[in-house]
């Protein structure tokens, strides 16, 4: 037998960044894994211990052709199996806006994990605002890239809504990066703030559940 | 356990005469004696206890890449090679094989007969030493923990501590799960296909009717057939046929058959086998009679009927694989009715709930059951994708 370990391709930026925050040799879930990218790289790269839910059965497939321990199913459904804190991290990445009950999901993602990464689109991103008043339509953007009657994203937010919800939730925000529409980190902006909330196209979150 | 160190080298090891429906047999043998008898579910020490099995591949230095698959209800040892007593090619030759995802280059394949089978392995047709007949139905009730047990002997026997996969398909995969319940820790990686926890009551209905056609047929005498000029041949095809199309899928019936006449351009008013689809049960039926014995159907299809690995750990099945370290990949089929997906998502749920590293697919076709023999390329590609996953973490890719 011969195996030569594949030199990992560059991730995209917001996975990257998702892959900067976790913490080499942990256990990590990945909710709606597509066809593996960040759990193949963690393991390459950082010998996370990686498993994977993915709606979509040739992305399932796609997984554990290339070895990764995936199943399939949703974040609505498929995290009440799993015990408390059995993860280090449990990563919901561009998905929180289409399932049926964020509220449950983000509850869910700090019960599981020891730590949540989120990421969504921000309703009140300025371009948004700005469609929705000028044009009095729908707003599609690079980031929300939908008409109103095929979006899956039927719970849209914005960074203060989500904010909100977590001290609802009783969630801790360790950290907030807002990236523009490719994903690239926003260098200006700290926070989760008024300034966020209007300049960031994505937000990407570190939480936890507070003790 | 056996010191991997103080382990015969296979080439030493006793190779009795086999036989099976009066045929000699081709293969190994390893006997359980009379010192160590194999412990049952139902209280009996069972010995001696011969089990036929055969092997492909070569175990490596440090005894890391034996694979043990496990045979379905009618299936036996043969796996990959020309059956010797039907002449056909071995029933999972598909799956394992040079270039395929169980490659004999890569892996020490082990396949042995089921305890209760016919094909070598103690079974009811076998001679119970204190009459100096064939047990019949005097053979003590064999449990799939029973012919894993068995299995685990054998294992011993050839000085393997942990088997790198342990795959099986339908009575197969519940023996997958029964070894990674039972020996987590010499279970590397676990392939259940088309499998559950427990058989239905669907399924215990129709393994009735199957053992009901055999016990119907006046041939078969109370299972004291063996040394008679006829056996149930009768009952044992109609219980074969039955089964058969638990099997299949409504689909593929139609898509194979449809409502084509057989040989004829009308239908004939009467019980002659007008349709294809007739024909190709009696033709199931009447060979299958040729292979397999009556008694043996009953015990198997007994065996399946009792396993529910949630029973054993008080209810909760996800107390059978506590603790796990087994990297498991479960597979099903969309068209599977007899092994319906929601219960192999059953035993992802149970492994979820206990932090198991489990992968999951379904496979989409309209081949039914049987789709686990059969070419199903997305079923080769991500087993092969996990089994060089799990070759990576368990460091054999050199």
């Amino acid at each position: 037998m011969t195996h030569q370990h594949p030199a990992s391709a560059p991730l995209r930026v917001d996975l990257q960044l998702i892959a900067d925050m976790i913490e080499p040799g942990t256990r990590m879930l990945d909710i709606g894994c597509g066809e593996g990218e960040l759990l193949d790289h963690l393991w390459r790269e950082k010998q996370v211990d990686g498993r994977g839910i993915e709606i979509s059965q040739a992305g399932v497939n796609a997984c554990v052709t290339r070895g990764l321990s995936v199943i399939q199913g949703n974040a609505d459904t498929d995290l009440a199996d799993f015990p408390a804190g059995i993860f280090d991290y449990a990563i919901l990445s561009q998905t929180l806006q289409a399932t049926s009950s964020p509220r449950h999901v983000l509850g869910e993602l700090v019960r599981i994990g020891k730590r949540a990464i989120v990421s969504f689109p921000n309703f009140g991103h300025w371009r948004v605002r700005r469609h929705l008043l000028l044009r009095g339509r729908m707003p599609v953007t690079r980031a929300l890239d939908y008409s109103w009657h095929d979006t899956p994203n039927i719970h849209l937010c914005t960074i203060d809504d989500f904010v909100d919800l977590c001290r609802d939730l009783d969630i801790v925000i360790e950290r907030a990066i807002m990236l523009d529409s490719n994903g690239r980190p926003l260098s200006g902006i700290r926070g989760s703030g008024a300034l966020a909330n209007l300049f960031g196209e994505q937000g990407l979150f570190l939480l936890h559940r507070r003790n | 356990m056996m010191d991997v160190s103080s382990a015969p080298p296979l080439a030493s090891q006793r190779v009795p005469p086999l036989s099976a429906e009066g045929k000699a047999l081709t293969g190994h043998a390893f006997e359980i004696g009379p010192d160590a008898p194999l412990k049952l579910d139902c209280g009996i020490d069972l010995a001696p206890v011969t089990i036929a099995y055969q092997t492909y591949g070569t175990l490596n230095a440090d005894r890391s890449n034996a694979v043990l698959v496990c045979h379905a209800l009618t299936g036996d040892q043969f796996c990959a090679e020309v059956h010797p007593i039907t002449g056909k090619e071995g029933w999972w030759e598909s799956m394992i094989g040079p270039g395929r995802p169980v490659d004999p280059a890569e892996y020490f394949i082990i396949s042995s007969n089921v305890l209760g089978g016919c094909m070598g392995t103690t079974g009811p047709a076998s001679i119970n030493p204190e009459t100096g007949k064939p047990y019949g139905l005097g053979l003590p009730v064999i449990t799939i923990g029973d012919m894993v047990r068995a299995q685990a002997r054998l294992v011993d026997h050839l000085g393997i501590d942990t088997l790198f996969c342990v795959i099986g398909g339908s009575m197969g995969a519940m023996q997958v799960l029964e070894w990674a319940s039972s020996y987590p820790e010499r279970v590397f990686c676990a392939i259940p296909i088309a499998g559950a926890a427990r058989h239905s009551a669907q399924n215990i209905a129709f393994h009735e009717v199957g053992r009901q056609a055999v016990m119907a047929d006046p041939d078969w005498r109370g299972g004291d057939y063996t040394g008679q000029k006829v056996k149930p041949v009768r009952g044992l095809a109609v219980a074969r046929m039955a089964a058969h199309i638990t099997y299949l899928s409504e689909p593929a019936l139609h898509r194979k058959f449809g409502r084509n006449l057989q040989d004829r351009a009308a239908i004939t008013y009467g019980f002659d086998a007008d349709f294809q689809v007739e024909s190709y049960l009696r033709y199931q039926g009447s060979s299958f009679v040729d292979r397999f014995d009556a008694n043996s159907y009953l015990y198997l299809t007994r065996a399946m009927d009792y396993f529910d690995l949630a029973a054993e750990h008080d209810g909760v099945l996800g107390n059978a694989f506590k603790g796990t370290k087994t990297r498991f990949c479960l597979v099903s089929f969309t068209s599977d009715w007899l092994f319906p997906t929601s219960e192999t998502r059953e035993v992802v749920h149970a492994l979820n709930a206990v932090a198991a590293n489990v992968s999951f697919c379904e496979i989409e076709t309209d081949k039914g059951h049987d789709a686990f023999l059969l070419d199903e390329p997305e079923m080769f590609a991500v087993l092969g994708g996990f089994l060089k996953g799990c070759a990576e973490h368990r460091g054999l890719l050199r």
